[in-house]
């Protein structure tokens, strides 16, 4: 901490109530501190972790399927249900694939148009573009899964444009989730290109690195942590999805659809929390993997 | 919203009590007393309606309550707001265990309730029974919906029925031909319009499998599509799941279901008539019917809270809600048949009742309105049958 | 950079063939809010003004964006405060469990929605609900707030981390005390933060439906609930798409001003999400 002395009362005795309040805070970090941290943590942590906590504790617990009240005896029935139960399982790999493969078609995507964005237009070509960019994540996200639905129909926009349509399933899936979060993938990349000066790429040149080795050894390396930042949300609102697949999905189901279904339908709280631990483990796992490259400073 | 009121309206609750209450689901059967052991609370009938308390809280599936917001055509609010000097207030519900717990707070004077709540709220003392000499409507309802195992227990009436109408089956009438009269159609391992199949998604959609193989398997025994044991349960499953290798996809809101039919995504499977309607206005060739092995349905139900703070308004809402143009306009709008018979003759839509079979008690006959399962057998075996919980878990598994 | 002239020409092609992606199906919103059928049919029956018309008269939705801008405000409020006086603490300070505060903070966002969803429902069901409170507006509020902190926060620290402390010591060593130099010295600094934050955080919520689903009051409609609602309707599905052409065609306004109003030349998207 640098200010370590009181400042100096100007003008002795009239001291106004925020001055000598701020006098006393000055020379106080420690209350400083718990002032400033008080409400964010009172909320982060001890309101929203603490529901996480209260919610995954219910995970043990189970339904009287005939009122419906918790039984809030400890058991690990639901997590056996999960081991063992191959439907699960394969529910639970299908999620992961999806997600995987979504957030890698939305990196392919994302990083040549931020390249672009950030290094080959005009300083107003690219205030325009980044509007453009963001403009689609004002649209409704509902809107734009069902107009992907009429697009994907049969007789529909991809049909007579390409003569074929994957139809409703777990390709329309996967195409729809790549679009919903493209936005989520450029804007980060986008702004971590933008950081990366010029005279850094021209001076790897001048060096004589093509263009190739500039983007290995320079270019990917300084943006990875942005490439991290878009995936965590592509991967995260991927496995958590459960309208759009709803949509387009035809049969396919995700994690989300079956914790949904097991709140609503069946007012299985416990179940729904034992299974919805499984994202949350693997995004947790994700973000302790990521947070080395500084990569959760770029959200 | 339809989609979620039916996937959730089956939610599990103390309806076990009920036993044989609700076995005999549609068949005409009259005097809907319950079976021994469902206790109901002994609630006090209101006497007479006194001046209105110049408003009313109501708990209701989105539609059910229209004040012009939605459609400036599409008001029955202001109407009576302006008779009755009651304004109404209303929370629209999502599912019905929502509606339970809204009605267990004792903020709300009446709700619109479906055919399984309805039962949760009478044993639980959370609904009043309604003396029906102070509806002057309820004379016109049809008797198809009176004294109905969901809506009157120990001869008690506890509510105003709303609506009602059946699971059809709908096909394009230019691909699937001939026009099917059997469900088989859908359940066809080798069908034709594999790919094109549609069936509901929801956990109650296994009754329709059970309804299936209660006239293509009698050795099963199956009395109650809503009354599976074991092997029966088992043997719906090992149903949905060989259709699951037709279906092109399962359906669960009005837009997705219209569309796919139009489109050809989807050829035939099992819908409602209010989409049938909807896919017909917009241009496409589709036709339904119920098909010879009957079909599963749902029926709505208004009831007033023993808590009700202001109950004269709350009947005079009942009577509204019924009578005979505000039914027709509350009918044509969520596409059911309505409860009151002269609404017949006052919809926009001179055919309106035709087509929703309003007036065919034959037709309803062959109707199972949904019900929830339970453990002890709907149609008194026993504590053997599979319950709710059971249904929603086999349905993520027949999804896979 | 030494790119070739084609892998040049090959990137800005790129970066238009993405654009026509993200924008052909917002396309489709705009034509299908002019197409007579109800139920979006491809390729379009007929041109209507029926639906801009009757969109315009639609009380539901008048009162749902009313709702949502109400919920948007709420929640970024909140998350300016808490993601401001996070950024503050951890950049200032040095205090024992500041590495998983840090992590705290990216968690609601990192988490999928239906998560924190069911989380802050049973903890709002459990806790709130027996002094009385019920599912209302607030409660939508406080599930928005939670997601949006963490924008606000990134960009107040990125920020921070540029702007030097030796500006605030000289205010202070002026005789300006703790409140004056924030006035005049630190605010102005991170004044376009604040604002990209501001922005990002404003749209978070207001196309939110996971977390809204799930702690909505039942007689809380936002726009986003709205829509789903209504496009289960198909009645009211092509009013649906009239509501998001109006809502994209609004959101210029924000955006644009924004980008005008970041005077220190920082795109108010750095650190987005």
């Amino acid at each position: 901490m640098a200010e370590t002395l009181a400042p100096v009362a100007p003008g002795g005795g009239s001291r106004s109530p925020g001055r000598s309040l701020s006098a006393f805070l000055h020379q106080r970090p420690r209350l400083r501190l718990s002032l400033l941290l008080s409400a964010p943590v009172a909320w982060l942590v001890v309101a929203y972790l603490g529901s996480l906590v209260a919610l995954f504790l219910s995970a043990f617990w189970t339904v009287d399927t005939f009122t419906g009240a918790l039984i809030r005896e400890w058991n690990l029935e639901n997590f056996r249900t999960l081991v063992t139960d191959s439907v699960y399982r394969t529910i639970t790999l299908r999620t992961l694939g999806v997600a995987a493969l979504v957030t890698v078609i939305d990196a392919l995507i994302a990083f040549p148009m931020a390249f672009a964005m950030a290094k080959l237009v005009s300083p107003r070509a690219r205030r325009f573009l980044v509007v453009a960019v963001l403009m689609p994540l004002w649209s409704s996200y509902l809107v734009k899964a069902y107009a992907w639905r009429v697009m994907l129909g049969e007789g529909g926009f991809v049909d007579s444009v390409f003569g074929t349509t994957p139809g409703y399933g777990l390709t329309a899936a996967v195409i729809v989730l790549a679009y919903l979060w493209l936005p989520y993938m450029i804007l980060p990349i986008y702004a971590g290109l933008e950081r990366l000066p010029d005279s850094l790429l021209e001076a790897s040149s001048d060096l004589g690195a093509r263009a190739g080795r500039t983007f290995r050894k320079v270019i990917f390396p300084m943006t990875m942590p942005a490439v991290i930042a878009g995936s965590i949300f592509t991967f995260s609102l991927s496995l958590g999805d459960y309208i759009a697949v709803q949509i387009v999905g035809g049969k396919t189901q995700l994690i989300g659809n079956v914790v949904y279904s097991n709140i609503g339908a069946a007012n299985n709280l416990p179940f729904a929390a034992a299974f919805a631990l499984v994202p949350v483990l693997i995004m947790v796992g994700y973000l302790m993997a990521v947070r080395r490259t500084g990569a959760l400073d770029e959200l | 919203m339809r989609r979620n009121r039916t996937l959730l309206a089956v939610a599990a609750a103390s309806v076990l009590l009920l036993t044989a209450a609700c076995g005999s689901s549609s068949s005409g059967s009259k005097g809907g007393t319950s079976a021994s052991g469902f206790k109901v609370p002994d609630i006090p009938m209101q006497k007479e309606i006194g001046p209105g308390e110049g408003q009313v809280n109501l708990v209701a599936w989105a539609g059910y309550v229209e004040d012009g917001s939605t459609d400036p055509k599409l008001d029955w609010v202001t109407e009576f707001e302006k008779e009755t000097g009651c304004q109404v207030n209303v929370k629209v519900a999502g599912s019905s265990d929502e509606m339970v717990s809204l009605m267990r707070t004792g903020q709300y004077d009446g709700v619109s309730a479906s055919g399984d709540a309805t039962l949760r709220l009478i044993a639980a003392g959370d609904v009043a029974p309604v003396n029906t000499s102070l509806i002057p409507n309820y004379v016109d309802v049809f008797d198809g919906l009176k004294n109905k195992p969901w809506n009157t227990v120990n001869g008690k009436t506890y509510g105003v029925p709303h609506g009602r109408g059946a699971n059809l089956l709908m096909w394009r009438s230019d691909v699937v031909k001939p026009a099917p009269d059997s469900w088989s159609v859908v359940w066809d391992a080798n069908s034709p319009y594999k790919g094109k199949v549609t069936a509901y998604d929801s956990p109650i959609y296994i009754a329709d499998a059970a309804l299936y193989l209660m006239h293509t398997k009698p050795e099963l025994g199956i009395k109650n599509p809503y009354a599976l044991d074991d092997k029966q349960f088992q043997a719906a499953i090992d149903l949905l799941k060989q259709q699951k290798t037709v279906v092109g996809e399962y359906w669960s809101d009005y837009l997705k279901a219209v569309q796919a039919f139009k489109s050809g995504s989807t050829v035939v499977g099992t819908a409602w008539q209010v989409l049938a309607n909807m896919a017909q206005k917009e241009g496409a060739p589709v036709q339904t019917t119920l098909p010879k092995e009957g079909s599963t349905g749902w029926s709505d139900t208004w009831m007033i809270s023993s808590k009700a703070k202001h109950p004269n308004c709350m009947y005079k809402w009942m009577n509204h809600i019924i009578s005979p143009k505000v039914n027709a306009q509350v009918a044509e709008w969520f596409g059911e048949a309505p409860a009151n018979k002269k609404s017949c003759a006052l919809t926009s839509d001179k055919n309106h009742c035709n087509t929703f079979h309003a007036e065919d008690e034959q037709y309803f006959s062959k109707v199972w309105f949904w019900t929830t399962p339970v453990k002890d057998c709907l149609d008194g075996r026993g504590p053997k049958c599979k319950d709710y919980a059971a249904w929603t878990q086999a349905w993520t598994q027949i999804k896979g | 950079m030494n790119l070739s002239r084609g892998a040049r020409a090959l990137l800005r092609l790129w970066l238009v063939l993405g654009l026509a992606v993200i924008y052909v199906p917002l396309l489709i919103v705009l034509v299908n809010s002019f197409n007579a059928g109800r139920t979006f049919a491809w390729p379009p029956e007929g041109f209507t003004l029926d639906w801009w018309a009757r969109a315009w008269g639609n009380q539901g939705a008048r009162a749902a964006l009313w709702t949502s801008v109400q919920a948007a405000l709420g929640a970024t409020a909140v998350a300016l405060l808490l993601g401001t006086m996070t950024a503050f603490a951890v950049h200032r300070y040095k205090f024992f469990g500041q590495r998983p505060l840090s992590l705290a903070v990216v968690l609601p966002i990192a988490l999928p929605g239906i998560v924190t969803g069911i989380a802050l429902n049973t903890a709002f069901r459990t806790t709130l609900e027996p002094l009385g409170i019920g599912f209302g507006l607030m409660t939508v509020i406080i599930g928005h707030a939670t997601f949006c902190i963490v924008v606000v926060y990134n960009n107040v620290i990125a920020r921070l981390r540029r702007v030097s402390r030796s500006l605030e010591e000289a205010s202070m060593d002026l005789g300006a005390d703790t409140f004056q130099t924030f006035r005049h010295v630190t605010f102005p600094a991170i004044r376009s933060a604040l604002l990209a934050g501001a922005l990002l955080a404003f749209a978070l919520s207001f196309d939110e439906i996971i977390v809204t689903t799930f702690t909505a009051g039942a007689g809380v409609q936002t726009l986003p609930i709205w829509i789903y609602t209504n496009l289960a309707r198909p009645n009211q599905a092509p009013i649906v798409n009239v509501v998001a052409v109006f809502v994209i065609v609004l959101s210029v306004i924000p955006i644009w001003l924004a980008q005008r109003l970041s005077s220190d030349g920082a795109s108010p998207t750095a650190h987005t999400r």
